[in-house]
């Protein structure tokens, strides 16, 4: 048995992460955003992966930059400054001006099909960065309640960049889409987004490692009224009610 | 980059974890073996001591979600204690702190660990 520690008291010292985190907020704003037609993220909460209603996993996507002469902190910042460029086709990323740092919110629009013409307007605070990565968290209404970090790293010579995943889908009409494709769909736009990055750095031909994991098989029900937030059903309502506003600008 | 050092105390019904240096997701193996040890006596409960924590990054933090979904899984509960303001402000920005009950010090952790 040893005895408790207290000496240094915890609130006198100083943590080396400090400039690292975004400092706590009750409600998200996007003002520090443009080009955005629509706002869904102002005035919600973060929600992470406890707060989701689906099963929680764990997804990793790792590339190594075979040839590619960048160091993880360089390849880290341009990242950050190119981040929306790496995206597959359709998917929109409206970066804060500030740049990606800790507590800035971005918002962004993406396809709830490749494709569709319809987008799914949502967005994510920066949670956490450092020179070698950051994270991502999603707001109330997104389809998934997650955290995403980008890193990158060395592997003997090669350096590695990585995005993952900790995630669940936000509620049961969320869980539902997942069960039927969505899953599939986010994970490819992931590898995609690794492959672009690995091009635009010089690799010829990138190899995406895709990892799996389920950390816990339980769906959350005490969650499932997270749907009152649900952003299917408000693009759905934003789409259907479209005639009406269009007629009512015209009259 | 500080090594994680992890040492194990009993006191009654609860498991004390006493983590110092850095958590990461590097820290997974000596995290979870250490979890591991902690229940291995059947501990209804497992307090964190973070009085010795010097840097965490997201990593970290995801980590101790999955402890989290470990210990509710295994009908075990969290406590965290002895968080600086810091880390307190990431529990709160994480809602971790929705999750797993904070107390101030170790006396009052344990005190709620066999209630």
């Amino acid at each position: 048995m040893t005895a408790p520690t207290t000496d240094p008291r915890p609130e006198e010292r100083t943590n080396r992460d400090a400039g690292n985190w975004a400092k706590p907020v009750d409600r998200l704003s996007a003002e520090g955003v443009a080009g955005a037609k629509v706002d869904s993220v102002s005035g919600k909460r973060v929600s992470g992966p406890l707060q989701g209603f689906g099963q929680l996993w764990q997804k990793t996507f790792r590339v190594p930059l075979d040839g590619a002469e960048i160091e993880p902190a360089a390849l880290i910042a341009m990242w950050k400054e190119r981040f929306p460029t790496f995206w597959p086709g359709g998917a929109r990323f409206y970066a804060p001006l500030a740049g990606i740092a800790p507590g800035e919110v971005a918002l962004m629009d993406i396809p709830p099909v490749p494709g569709s013409p319809i987008k799914l307007s949502t967005g994510v605070m920066v949670l956490y960065a450092d020179d070698e990565s950051f994270t991502f968290t999603t707001p109330e209404g997104h389809n998934l309640s997650a955290w995403i970090t980008f890193s990158s790293f060395r592997d003997g010579d090669v350096t590695v960049a990585q995005a993952q995943a900790l995630e669940r889908t936000s509620d049961p009409l969320d869980e539902l889409a997942y069960m039927m494709g969505a899953n599939r769909m986010n994970d490819r736009f992931w590898k995609q987004t690794m492959e672009n990055l690995a091009r635009y750095v010089g690799v010829a031909s990138p190899a995406v490692a895709t990892q799996v994991v389920c950390i816990d098989k339980h769906r959350q029900w005490k969650q499932a009224r997270n749907i009152r937030n649900s952003s299917i059903l408000r693009t759905a309502r934003h789409t259907l009610t479209a005639p009406i506003r269009w007629i009512t600008r015209r009259g | 980059m500080t090594a994680t050092v992890i040492e194990l105390d009993q006191e009654g019904p609860a498991s004390i974890l006493r983590i110092e240096g850095d958590i990461t997701s590097g820290s997974e193996g000596d995290l979870m073996a250490a979890y591991g040890l902690a229940t291995a006596n059947g501990a209804s409960a497992v307090i964190l001591d973070f009085s010795k924590l010097e840097y965490m990054n997201s990593g970290g933090i995801g980590l101790l979600v999955t402890l989290l979904v470990r210990a509710q899984r295994g009908g075990s509960r969290l406590i965290a204690t002895g968080l600086t303001e810091h880390y307190r402000e990431i529990f709160s920005l994480t809602r971790l702190d929705e999750a797993i009950e904070i107390h101030d010090d170790e006396a009052t952790a344990v005190a709620a660990a066999t209630t």
